[in-house]
């Protein structure tokens, strides 16, 4: 069984920790704009939703590498980035749907979630819960439970 | 730098010319930030005899060494200047996310001098940086402003703006960013709008550097542990926000009711963060960094007052409410958005309002002074039109713009006005919580809970337990509170930290972080040396210890029902002593030795 980094929108408060924990993660210091977890925040409804690598089973990014710097280890859900063999062409950047995977001027790399090998520092630093590192197979549970959970109450109430 | 990005910028709006200059190591050591460092370089640079909205005014945003980094819900940034409705030196902070991205931009402080020929905005983009012209969006309210300066700058950039309040200068108008989080208090939003300039816009790529890496990451971890592990920080707040406060103080005798003519409101409980969650709540939101999330994006139904937005805060729901004798919380809440949108102080806007009502009531104005408004205590109708009267600056408006000193003087009454050097106290009744009193009567911005928030240990019980009812060791923490805040202000965190974060927490994150050792004892001691340099200002500003008062009634009429009937506060016994613990003569002047302690001579 392999694990997901699962995204809660609805518990989200737009506090950024998740962005703030990546890039301080991958380089010791706070340089948002090198994050690989960004988070949009609509100010009117005060919605915030964090976007990331889904790890994608029919990954277009890794289809459309030229170099195989894009790879999944046989078995593995993660997607592997290989900067040593990047040469920097960018097809990942337009072939990914959810545009999450993005070209870094300063380190002339590809950002895209790693998942801080097996323990992404995102999901230890959210406060919320919105952010879960958890086995693929029970990944929507706790939101089909929650769900579930109003069903009851209403039946409960005829 | 490490924590310090190393960079000040410097505006002048009169010639239009713009010059970046290095963070002063030393000061920065000695100030840290934010409010410090931008109270030390205003001093340094501005007359304390300065009109406040005059040309001659500086107006500085500064983010702390924390803002950009992990350090729990440390991302906040300040606005120092000399404040129009107080006289005083003025630092208002904000969370959001407008703090770290100037650190990102490479920014630790913005100054602004001089006055535009014209509306006007600075955007700034990493070292590019601009003035453009605002005439287009001069008047338009926080919302549509900050939309409309992302629509012509970058989608994703951070808004600091005024509203119509700013502009009209309303002597309490706020600096709105990320459209609903103030730099509320003092006018500040007023400087703003004398100075033509509507807005700042940031968008920055760049890094907050550490000094030591590991060492910081243990002592973030240590600090979100003890705030998730406090029952208020780690749980209340986030399920109630602050406005979980009105039921506390309402029980304590301590919510100030009819422009304090009480200290007990009877239904309290209906305008309390309790009833906003089963109501009004959406879900609660975070500043940058927050681990806390007290924020409330909310929603109001009832079609009468139909809308949406965030808050109100507590000061807010009790300006609005207890303090005008309102308990329809739609009616506050949506009196609160309309603060935000106007970008007025939500504070004292609702207390203005609140001494109109005493006034009305006791016949020292008449409708016929009040464009027909009626203005009875719980009228909510009437709080709302006189909100909007006072964000658009038309009719009685206009009067209750320069809030409720200058009001009650006009009609004759100054002492119906509850503040303290003329700004309006918060909602914490000095008669029933005595602490807070020599506070108010002390800190160096007039009325304000959030220079040293002796609550803590009054009545939430949190750090120690004290009987808010006496004056026995008050002045003591109250020199504590006052000097601790000044330091966690500006760290560029946030005070609600300190629900689960130590002293001790916070020297240890700033050493990790900016390579300078810290103690506790440095780090409060710092806070004493921000704390005096403030007094300083405002003494040479013309301030005396005649300004270091409660208004009468506080002391000389008694709390008239619930748990502190018959309290009055207790003032004179406690200020002396305060004095004294200050290192302050008689007069509350600061002794040389003291100042040579602080190394400020």
């Amino acid at each position: 069984m392999t694990k997901v980094l699962m995204i809660h929108p609805d518990k989200c408060t737009g506090c950024h920790n998740c962005t703030l924990a990546c890039s301080y993660g991958h380089e010791s210091q706070f340089r948002a704009a090198a994050t690989r977890v960004h988070v949009y925040t609509w100010e009117r409804e005060g919605f915030s939703v964090p976007m990331m690598c889904q790890q994608c089973d029919e990954a277009s990014c890794m289809k459309v590498c030229p170099t195989g710097a894009l790879s999944r280890a046989k078995g593995a859900d993660l997607v592997e980035y290989n900067r040593a063999k990047c040469i920097g062409c960018r097809m990942c950047t337009m072939a990914c749907p959810f545009g999450n995977a993005v070209y870094d001027g300063v380190s002339g790399a590809i950002l895209k979630c790693d998942q801080c090998d097996g323990s992404p520092e995102c999901v230890k630093f959210c406060p919320s819960k919105a952010l879960e590192f958890i086995d693929d197979s029970i990944s929507t549970r706790s939101r089909k439970k929650a769900f579930a959970a109003k069903f009851k109450a209403a039946i409960q109430e005829v | 730098m490490y924590g310090w990005v190393g960079t000040v910028l410097r505006v002048n709006l009169t010639t239009g010319r713009i010059t970046k200059e290095a963070t002063d190591p030393q000061d920065a050591k000695r100030f840290l930030g934010a409010r410090g460092l931008g109270s030390k370089v205003f001093s340094d640079e501005v007359d304390p005899k300065v009109d406040p909205l005059s040309p001659e005014n500086k107006l500085i945003f500064a983010p702390g060494p924390f803002s950009g980094t992990f350090a729990p819900s440390g991302g906040r940034y300040e606005v120092v200047t000399k404040g129009p409705l107080t006289g005083t030196i003025a630092a208002s902070n904000s969370g959001g996310s407008f703090g770290p991205e100037m650190k990102y931009a490479g920014y630790d402080m913005v100054i602004f001098e001089g006055k535009a020929p014209k509306p006007v905005y600075l955007w700034i983009k990493d070292d590019k940086v601009e003035l453009k012209d605002a005439s287009h969006i001069w008047g338009k309210q926080v919302p549509n402003t900050s939309d409309a300066l992302r629509a012509e700058t970058d989608e994703e950039a951070k808004v600091a703006c005024i509203g119509p309040a700013g502009e009209n200068m309303v002597l309490f108008a706020s600096i709105m960013n990320d459209m609903h989080r103030a730099a509320g208090r003092s006018g500040v939003g007023a400087v703003m709008g004398s100075k033509n300039l509507k807005a700042v816009v940031v968008m920055g790529t760049g890094a907050v550097k550490v000094a030591d890496p590991s060492a910081f990451t243990a002592a973030v971890m240590k600090a979100r542990e003890g705030v998730k592990n406090h029952p208020v920080g780690g749980a209340g707040l986030k399920a109630y926000g602050t406005d979980v406060l009105v039921n506390i103080l309402n029980e304590t005798g301590a919510l100030p009711t009819k422009n304090f003519r009480d200290g007990y409101f009877p239904t309290a409980n209906k305008t309390g963060g309790e009833s906003l969650a089963e109501t009004q709540l959406v879900r609660p939101k975070g500043c940058y960094s927050c681990v806390i999330s007290c924020g409330r994006v909310t929603r109001v139904a009832n079609p009468k007052f139909a809308s949406s937005g965030e808050g109100p805060e507590y000061e807010a729901a009790w300006s609005m409410g207890a303090d005008c004798g309102v308990d329809d919380l739609d009616a506050i809440v949506k009196t609160n958005y309309l603060c935000n949108e106007y970008g007025l102080d939500s504070i004292t806007l609702g207390a203005t309002i609140a001494c109109a009502m005493d006034l009305f009531e006791a016949g020292h104005i008449t409708l016929k002074d009040t464009g027909g408004l009626d203005l009875h205590f719980g009228n909510a109708e009437s709080l709302l039109e006189a909100t909007r009267l006072t964000g658009q600056g038309e009719g009685f408006g206009k009067l209750l713009g320069k809030g409720s000193y200058r009001l009650a003087e006009a009609f004759g009454h100054p002492e119906f006005s509850m503040s303290v050097k003329k700004q309006e106290m918060p909602a914490y009744d000095p008669r029933g919580v005595q602490g807070i009193g020599l506070n108010y009567a002390t800190s160096n911005r007039g009325g304000c809970h959030v220079r040293g928030y002796t609550i803590s240990v009054e009545v939430l019980g949190c750090g120690a337990k004290l009987d808010p009812h006496v004056t026995a060791e008050k002045p003591q923490w109250v020199k504590i509170f006052q000097d601790l805040t000044a330091a966690i202000d500006s760290s560029g965190a946030c005070l609600f930290g300190t629900f689960g974060m130590t002293g001790e927490d916070f020297a240890a994150m700033l050493t990790a972080l900016t390579g300078v050792t810290y103690t506790l004892d440095d780090y409060l001691k710092t806070g004493e040396r921000i704390w005096n340099l403030e007094r300083n200002f405002n003494l040479k500003a013309g301030f005396t210890n005649a300004d270091d008062t409660l208004p009468e009634r506080l002391l000389k009429c008694p709390i008239a029902t619930g748990p502190s009937k018959g309290e009055v506060n207790h003032l004179a016994e406690m200020l002396p002593e305060y004095y004294k613990l200050r290192g302050w003569d008689e007069n509350g002047v600061p002794t040389q030795e003291k100042l040579k302690d602080l190394a400020l001579v």
